[in-house]
């Protein structure tokens, strides 16, 4: 049975090992929480950043989410931004698109042109 | 929506957007009385009396992307098919509550769903947010307090990745003692 006092030992051998950073200057990912954002996924989408996230151990990454992006059709929608760099935004989005995006995007640094709303509104 | 779980999580979405600083999450699975009951309260910014009976309404919304406002509607329809309705009550400068009653063994009823995600999502993405959830069946009843966890990891924030793994699995464990394993 797990037990609150586990998180004493997460606390314990995370501050030893790693250095928190305060400043949280690197990735946002934000998922947009709206009705229709929810109805078509947006759940799923966004415990898969957090999974991939974890498996990558991507320490300057944060997930947050927001109200409503604002194109109900195009939803589950997803921004990303990255210091210096113009925001991307993801529409349509899945758990397997999450995977694509986390790797070519967060980690390699170029953007899923496919699965960007430019692409959809071509 | 699919299911109960993906319904609470719209409706804390507007306390998230009432500036709420603690939001209460309540699930009560009263067999014998043939209920389930769904409460969400906040301590946010409230309602204006006149507002708070036309919070149902789906032509009532102050958000400014679309002139209708689905949230509360269609839990409301939801509830009223399954034999049951939504009441919310509101003061001004106080807080908001939400509560949701369905009929337990109506047909129409949908299911729980993956409450554990529910929550899991809200505590990580509000992170300055505090959240209480309680569940309660016939078997026994569940609390998960994010004060708690405060107090624990101390200066680690709330929203770190093992952190937030670790009360996926906490809150999947207690609801498993308490609805048996089945799913609701
Ligand atoms: N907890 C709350 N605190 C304060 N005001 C609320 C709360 N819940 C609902 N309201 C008010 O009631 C309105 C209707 O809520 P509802 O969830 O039905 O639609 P919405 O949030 O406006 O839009 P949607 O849910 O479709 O994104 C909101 O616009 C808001 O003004
Ligand atoms: S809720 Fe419809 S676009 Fe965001
Ligand atoms: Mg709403």
């Amino acid at each position: 049975m797990k037990s609150l006092s586990e998180l004493e030992e997460i606390r314990k051998r995370t501050l030893e090992s790693v250095n928190l950073r305060k400043d949280r200057s690197g990735t946002r990912v934000v998922v947009g929480m709206g009705t229709c954002g929810i109805a078509a996924g947006a759940r799923p989408v966004l415990l898969s950043f957090i999974e991939e996230i974890k498996k990558r151990n991507l320490q300057d990454v944060t997930v947050t989410q927001t109200g409503c992006i604002g194109v109900c059709r195009y939803e589950p929608m997803v921004e990303i931004y990255r210091p210096g760099e113009e925001k991307v935004t993801y529409v349509k989005m899945t758990p397997e698109k999450v995977k694509r995006v986390v790797a070519e995007h967060i980690v390699n640094g170029r953007s899923v042109t496919e699965f960007t709303i430019g692409a959809v509104e071509k | 929506m699919e299911d109960l779980s993906l319904y609470i999580l719209d409706i804390v979405q507007n306390s998230i957007n009432a500036s709420a600083s603690l939001i209460e999450i309540h699930v009560q699975e009263d067999i014998e009385n043939n209920k389930l009951i769904l409460s969400i309260i906040d301590n946010g910014k409230g309602m204006a009396p006149q507002t708070v009976g036309k919070a149902t309404d789906p032509f009532y919304t102050t958000r400014t992307t679309r002139k209708v406002g689905l949230g509360l509607s269609l839990l409301d329809a939801a509830a009223k098919a399954s034999g049951g309705g939504v009441t919310v009550s509101s003061e001004l400068g106080a807080g908001t509550g939400v509560r949701a009653e369905f009929e337990y063994n109506n047909i129409d009823r949908p299911p729980l769903g993956k409450i554990d995600d529910t929550i899991t999502v809200l505590v990580a993405c509000n992170p300055s947010i505090d959240f209480i959830y309680t569940h309660t069946t016939p078997k026994g009843s569940f609390t998960f307090d994010t004060r708690e966890v405060r107090q624990k990891i101390g200066d680690l924030p709330i929203d770190y990745p093992d952190v937030i793994n670790w009360i996926g699995g906490y809150i999947r464990e207690g609801l498993n003692v308490i609805c048996g394993g089945g799913s609701v």
